[in-house]
């Protein structure tokens, strides 16, 4: 149970995370030129600091582990799922983009957060997306000539 | 006799109608997003900066600074009408400023709020306008070694006080540090930590890890807690957002300590205005002959923490315009507008770029009295926009990032970078590591190897070297002390509730 209770600690697992990364990033400095004809070479600073990383992230897991693995406070999980969940449909956004074009991935984006996140009702979610979106067109792409990507639909 | 003649030269700048334009419309989009909770001035900056670049330099940054220290007079006004501070430098005036609000007299805290900002704001400005040149002039002498040194000395201030654990600040510099990294090395063009993709030889762009850490992990935050608040309405009428003579007489060495504890508290890289808000409440209640009345809606317990995150704002400058060295996110972020502009801060830019530092100087002086302007007679209308639901902001401010981070080089991949910066910035919020040591390992990371480099070289490889020059050995001294203070039981106590209190 003590152990479980560790392996679900925070900062237990940001140090495990970050440890991996320093042990990464010092093996990658490795592979560059430690040191040149004139001077510290490319990897000279990242063998430095991902040494430095390594040390700090088994600290951090040291001084949790030291400080004693309690149960910490009940964690907020319905509203990192809505986070979560908005998170996600902003990828799906991004990835289907250059698809898609700005217009129609934004707006089901905003369809999305304000029907799925706010729980508005569909047709106020509708309206709202479509007026945002034209909003944005108007403004960016239409007034300040920013190019955004464009769709099948030319926008 | 010369910072006569260059405040002359600044306001012969600032006071061009295109310059007044672009001052009163940061001022104002400053005091919107500080009213705004859930979108900050960094975020906004981060966000419109892509769109500033075709400006004119000296309006640009006239702009985005005028968003800069606008925000702070903008988040006293949530903070006074809902008990919700609009920026993390408006906490500490939520204690007394909702208080008086609570007692009727929320017209008098808005009043005391701005007078208080103008008033420090000023001072902050004035002081910037005599201290900065001295600082530039000292730092005409600094070579590679000072300036790795100086680097160090103000990272270590950053990871000091931005969290309450110095190991999680650490590692959130070092992330930084390594994200600086990515690309091609400018002495060997090596390309380094790529993965392969063309896209990375150029390096991260800031903006869009900017964006990404405030903006996207600010939105993915706040709709995590979905906090909402009671909103008190403002009084109408001019008249009642005037505080009572007694009201003034109780705030009038508020006023000088929140002048000159912000300013002091700013110069250091890291504190912030949190902190310097958190210290001179703490200062205007150790010295106050009426201490019980401070929570209860004391007004000199609003007027002290208002001026110091206001003047804060001239501190903050200092580092940031005569050493390149910014103390935080926001000055971060003017930072590198200012190097994406091809001016370089540091102590040579008030001789080579003097349109640029007077001219940013003295529109502060002209956006003080903006703001003044803005805040008193038009708070009514301002607090309207605490109205607008988040269902509606939330989407405009998704849709400002997208176009923010695709707009710096018209690419999705930017955009896709943008997603996983929002969140690990979310997920630095929830595990509690500080978000600026990682945009302020990623902005000087790259300054800091150069300088380190270049200090080898100059030494043929001798690391002593450092030590041996007796301006970087204080700095570097100065960084050692800062990062083993810590260690002492009640300096660590002090620190982590100046720290907890302020954010």
């Amino acid at each position: 149970m003590r152990f479980q209770t560790l392996l679900r600690d925070g900062d237990v697992i940001a140090g495990a995370a970050l440890a991996g990364l320093g042990g990464f990033v010092f093996v990658t400095g490795s592979g560059y030129a430690y040191w040149s004809p004139s001077g510290p070479g490319p990897g000279f600073f990242p063998v430095w600091y991902g040494g430095l990383m390594i040390a700090l992230s088994l600290g951090l897991i040291v001084s949790r582990i030291l400080r004693g693995i309690t149960p910490g406070e009940a964690i907020d999980w319905p509203g990192i799922g809505r986070a979560m969940f908005t998170w996600a449909a902003f990828v799906v956004a991004t990835l289907s983009m250059p698809h898609v074009g700005f217009v129609i991935a934004f707006t089901l984006f905003c369809l999305v957060l304000i029907k799925g996140v706010f729980q508005r009702p569909f047709l106020q979610a509708i309206l709202a997306s479509v007026a945002i979106t034209a909003a944005f067109h108007v403004i960016f792409v239409i007034l300040l000539q920013v190019d955004l990507p464009a769709g099948p639909l030319g926008v | 006799m010369d910072i006569l003649y260059g405040l002359g030269h600044g306001f012969g700048v600032a006071l061009q109608p295109q310059n007044i334009v672009w001052c009163f419309l940061g001022c104002f989009l400053g005091t919107v997003v500080g009213i705004l909770p859930g979108l900050g001035p960094a975020a906004t900056i981060a966000i419109l900066m892509p769109l500033t670049l075709n400006m004119d330099p000296a309006g640009g940054i006239i702009m985005l600074a005028g968003i800069y220290y606008g925000a702070k007079y903008g988040g006293s006004t949530t903070s006074i009408l809902l008990n919700m501070p609009g920026e993390s430098s408006s906490v500490v005036s939520c204690i007394d400023g909702y208080q008086m609000a609570l007692k009727g007299r929320a017209g008098a805290a808005l009043g005391i709020a701005a007078i208080s900002s103008f008033i420090a704001g000023t001072v902050g400005i004035v002081l910037l306008t005599l201290v900065a040149p001295a600082v530039a002039r000292f730092a005409l002498s600094f070579s590679s070694p000072e300036y790795f040194a100086l680097m160090v000395f103000g990272l270590s201030l950053v990871v000091l006080l931005s969290g309450a654990s110095l190991l999680k600040g650490l590692l959130a510099l070092l992330v930084g540090l390594w994200l600086s990294t990515v690309g091609i090395d400018l002495f060997t063009a090596q390309s380094r930590f790529t993965f392969g993709r063309p896209e990375l030889l150029g390096g991260l762009d800031f903006v869009v890890i900017a964006i990404g850490v405030f903006a996207i992990a600010e939105i993915m935050t706040t709709i995590q807690n979905r906090a909402e608040g009671r909103l008190i309405p403002v009084p109408k009428g001019f008249r009642n957002l005037l505080p009572s003579w007694e009201e003034l007489k109780a705030s009038r060495f508020a006023f000088v300590n929140g002048s000159i504890t912000g300013f002091v508290i700013g110069v250091l890289p890291g504190a912030g205005s949190a902190i310097a808000s958190f210290i001179a409440y703490g200062i205007e209640k150790a010295v106050s002959k009426r201490k019980e009345m401070f929570g209860h809606g004391a007004p000199e317990g609003l007027a002290a923490p208002e001026g110091a995150n206001n003047a804060d704002t001239g501190g903050a400058l200092v580092p940031l315009l005569t050493l390149g060295i910014p103390g935080g996110g926001t000055t971060a972020i003017l930072l590198s507008a200012l190097i994406l502009w091809g001016v370089r801060p540091g102590p040579l830019m008030i001789t080579e770029s003097p349109d640029i530092f007077w001219g940013l100087v003295a529109s502060m002086y002209v956006g003080n009295v903006v703001l003044l302007l803005l805040n008193l007679p038009l708070v009514p209308a301002f607090a309207q926009l605490l109205r607008v639901p988040k269902w509606v902001l939330f989407p405009v401010i998704f849709g400002l990032a997208i176009i923010g981070a695709y707009s710096v080089s018209g690419r999705i991949f930017d955009v896709e970078l943008l997603a996983a910066f929002g969140l690990l910035g979310f997920l630095m919020a929830k595990l509690g590591f500080p978000s600026a040591p990682l945009i302020l390992g990623f902005v000087l990371g790259d300054a800091m190897e150069r300088a380190l480099r270049q200090s080898l070289m100059m030494s043929q490889g001798d690391i002593t070297s450092l030590f041996q020059r007796p301006i970087s050995l204080t700095l570097l001294i100065g960084a050692a002390i800062i990062l083993i203070l810590p260690m002492v039981g009640f300096i660590n106590r002090f620190r982590v509730r100046a720290i907890s209190e302020g954010a």
